[in-house]
């Protein structure tokens, strides 16, 4: 299971991505993560300077559930490490072994949004809107905006799963699972920030 | 980019999950209890966010010294000095702005 045991690919690959045709688009995918960490740690700046204007509305420790984070928290770190399992898998060229950790990381990911759409509509639904207080316009955009990530992680995932169920793992098949696995745990990190700045802190205060 | 890393095996995978779940644990179970006193909450909350993140650069982004290309590390660095003086410096005006407004 190690890499050592990894047998090599018809096209000699023992690099992971799609070798080194694919070394700038694995590079430029790279500057598009780090301009997206920018715009996530504004996001984050904006929330810390907003997270105190509640405009008389509801505040963070009546509307956020510890427990229900947690959840969020755990189905996030578990599909990062069933990707990891998919990327082991495509290395040692299991082409269905691949699919199974996809889908499995689709699932898990689909939870996720499911668990923070349902929080979403119970804050609305309790006039805890977006258009509420500043704080709440700082909150729904920047877990919103991680979110929609995630989403689109997902369907990123889905067409994953149809590459290599009819291509096979070629190497340009490679170089994309490899920058959609570097989307992914992209995402795992900028939740970590989610948990630490917005809903731990929030239920403290 | 491309060149595969040591940290690609069953091996680390499980080991960064079990790191990242024991340091998630950590800050949700204190915010639960409440056992400790606030501030020392949000420190110890930021400095486990803060090692959980490195951890996962390491095991999951498979991000080291060794193997990762110099330009990637550049421009991480890159995105880290922007990020500080944005992120910093906007903190700075809007609580020092607050401070005087309402001091």
């Amino acid at each position: 299971m190690t890499i050592a045991d990894t047998p090599t690919t018809d096209h000699g690959t023992l690099e992971l991505g799609g070798g080194k045709a694919f070394e700038e688009r694995e590079f430029g995918f790279w500057l598009y993560l780090m301009t997206d960490a920018i715009i996530f740690a504004l996001m984050f700046a904006t929330y810390v300077v907003m997270s105190g204007n509640i405009a008389a509305g509801p505040d963070a420790k009546s509307l956020f559930d510890l427990q229900h984070t947690a959840g969020e928290t755990f189905l996030l770190l578990l599909s990062s490490i069933t990707f990891g399992f998919a990327t082991l898998s495509s290395l040692e060229n299991q082409n269905n072994r691949v699919i199974f950790w996809l889908v499995v990381t689709a699932c898990l990911g689909a939870g996720f949004v499911a668990m923070e759409v349902s929080e979403f509509v119970g804050m609305i639904n309790a006039g805890a809107g977006p258009g509420t207080s500043g704080f709440l316009s700082a909150f729904f955009t920047l877990v919103g905006t991680h979110g929609l990530h995630v989403t689109a992680g997902i369907v990123g995932i889905l067409v994953m799963v149809g590459q290599i169920a009819v291509k096979g793992l070629t190497n340009p098949v490679r170089s994309r699972l490899y920058r959609l696995g570097l989307f992914w745990h992209f995402l795992d990190i900028v939740w970590i920030g989610i948990f630490s700045v917005v809903y731990l802190p929030g239920i403290l205060s | 980019m491309s060149q595969r890393e040591v940290t690609h095996t069953y091996r680390s995978y499980l080991t960064g999950f079990i790191l990242a779940l024991i340091l998630t644990a950590i800050p949700f179970a204190l915010v639960w209890t409440g056992a400790m006193a606030v501030g020392t909450t949000l420190v110890i909350i930021a400095i486990a966010a803060v090692v959980q993140m490195l951890v996962h650069m390491y095991f999951f982004l498979h991000l080291n010294l060794r193997t990762t290309p110099r330009e990637n590390l550049l421009a991480l660095a890159f995105a880290a000095v922007l990020i500080f003086i944005m992120v910093g410096g906007s903190l700075w005006i809007m609580f020092d702005l607050h401070h005087r407004m309402m001091g």
